[in-house]
């Protein structure tokens, strides 16, 4: 049975379709990369994921239990078994990087302090910030957050690692440091992980499977080799990386056309 | 015409939606408040409610406190200009120190706290909202609203009615000044002149009134806050907003206050 399940999942904002019925299911243990352009509805799908936002139709079942209808603390339960690790980092600035990782183990476990601050000693170190606990989120590089983000993520042993654009606004070096990161995580802890991306380098690094997502919907799910060998107009766009025909002289050559013949110009 | 009546039914479901947002988070902060009691609570809410206590009312004490001696000073020279003529000036005795308690005291303090602080909360929650760290909260399995309006509430609770103390002793102290001046009159006698004409009931209904817009400053602050939606620029317009809003409703609150004790009093 596969750890996390979409079916049918539907969204609306404001009877504009954002998710099209998508169904997808991800296995124990594997990486899962969902990759898709701007506006395809990547973070919306992460967000219902989460049970962040509650869809319009469908279901999202995470280790037997559906997030769209269980109550809030069976939620909660749940949410205990997933670390996500946002774009921004979103580490709490008033805490410092220690405090940030130890704050779940803190609040949800009944763990004594000596063993917390090793455990956040362990997680610091398994992302590279074994000696930067005690700084101020705001005293770190963009790098190092998303670092940190991932070692509080990792805080209470999730079986699920989410990452929303874990590369954005990092530099390729930086980028290809968080892949290893995701990699060794998986590796070391042995969890699913469900990567949104729209970075075609790193989706290909770290992915077991990939779900092309395209305005709403799935195009293909399948392994590397798959997608790379798809003929689907649309991957083969996103793949080869050709741009749509916004800013072309033909293109904006027929908006002035249309502009000089118009009521407004020519009365 | 029908567009008028049109928008008047849509501006006042709005102002309707607003005050059941406001009451809808009342009950829920309500309920969290448990949590940030010390020994029955958690204890970290309780350190964040002390911090916040620190945060409301400490550091506003100085400039409370000058602003209610100036307010003082004001009240007495307007009253004696006027009761001078009667030939009863110390009855501005009695006018700092019934206006002060009953009025002057918990107004002026709110107006204070909601410019200091009612901005701040609305800020430091918006914040939270844009960089994703309320987002963070919910899937680490913490609620929202306990981890950050609770202490925020329980904070203000305690230190408003503590700041308008102050504030009354200070404007009252400013009527001393006055009347030294003025007749020459000493401290002690004036201290008694003042204990003679207060009330207890005096003194309890301005501490009630102060209770009431704690509430209000740090219910509106933290809704304009979790409404921030988009970037920097709307956590500013929401600070503007908490500071109006609160200020308004406030001097709403004060009317119906002080129509409960008028009509309640035994004359």
């Amino acid at each position: 049975m596969s750890i996390i399940s979409v079916r049918n999942l539907v969204v609306e904002y404001g009877g504009r379709r954002v998710l099209d019925g998508l169904n997808l299911d991800v296995e124990e243990g594997e990486t899962m990369v969902l990759l898709g352009g701007s506006g395809a509805g990547k973070t919306t799908l992460l967000r219902n994921l989460l049970g962040l936002e509650r869809p319009q139709s469908g279901s999202v079942v995470i280790k037997g239990v559906d997030i769209t209808r269980c109550s809030k603390a069976e939620l909660k339960r749940l949410r205990r078994s997933i670390g996500v690790s946002f774009q921004s980092a979103a580490l709490f600035n008033s805490l410092t990087v220690e405090e940030n990782v130890a704050l779940a183990l803190r609040e949800h476990t009944s763990l004594a302090p000596a063993i917390i601050e090793m455990d956040v000693w362990m997680k610091l170190a398994a992302v590279g910030l074994a000696g930067f606990g005690k700084l101020y989120p705001q005293e770190l590089s963009g790098g190092m957050r998303k670092r940190a983000s991932v070692a509080r993520a990792l805080a209470l042993d999730p079986e699920i690692l989410v990452f929303d654009e874990p590369s954005a606004g990092l530099d390729p070096i930086v980028a290809a440091e968080l892949d290893d990161l995701i990699l060794f995580s998986r590796r070391v802890f042995q969890m699913t992980v469900v990567v949104v991306t729209h970075e075609l380098a790193s989706a290909f690094r770290i992915a077991d499977r990939i779900a092309m997502l395209y305005q709403g919907s799935f195009l293909a799910v399948g392994t590397k080799d798959e997608i790379r060998a798809s003929q689907n107009p649309h991957i083969r766009q996103f793949l080869d990386r050709v741009p749509d025909n916004i800013a072309t002289t033909h293109v904006v050559e027929s908006f002035f056309q249309k502009y000089l013949s118009s009521p407004e110009v020519t009365p | 015409m029908a567009k008028f009546i049109e928008s008047v039914g849509r501006d006042t479901l709005k102002r309707l939606e607003y005050v059941g947002g406001l009451s809808i988070g009342l009950w829920a902060a309500v309920r969290a408040l448990r949590t940030t009691l010390p020994v029955i609570g958690n204890r970290y809410r309780w350190k964040a409610s002390i911090v916040q206590m620190f945060q409301i009312g400490v550091e506003a004490t100085p400039m409370v406190g000058l602003m209610a001696l100036c307010c003082g000073f004001i009240l007495a020279m307007q009253g004696g200009s006027e009761l001078r003529r009667y030939g009863a000036l110390s009855l501005v005795i009695d006018l700092v120190a019934i206006g002060f308690t009953r009025e002057m005291g918990p107004l002026l303090t709110a107006i204070a706290v909601s410019g200091r602080s009612g901005s701040a909360i609305s800020a430091e929650i918006g914040t939270m909202v844009v960089t994703e760290e309320i987002d963070t909260l919910k899937v680490m399995a913490f609620e929202p609203i306990e981890f950050v309006v609770a202490p925020k509430l329980l904070g203000a609770l305690i230190a408003v009615p503590c700041l308008t103390v102050v504030c009354n002793v200070c404007g009252i102290f400013a009527g001393w000044i006055y009347m030294f001046f003025s007749t020459h009159l000493g401290l002690k006698l004036y201290v008694r002149e003042v204990l003679d004409s207060l009330v207890l009931r005096d003194v309890v209904s301005g501490l009630i009134k102060s209770i009431a817009f704690a509430a209000i400053i740090v219910l509106v602050g933290c809704l304009e806050g979790f409404r921030v939606r988009g970037g920097p620029e709307a956590v500013g317009r929401s600070t503007t907003a908490a500071v109006v809003k609160s200020t308004f409703l406030v001097i709403v609150a004060d009317m119906f206050f002080t129509a409960i004790f008028y009509f309640t009093e035994k004359h």
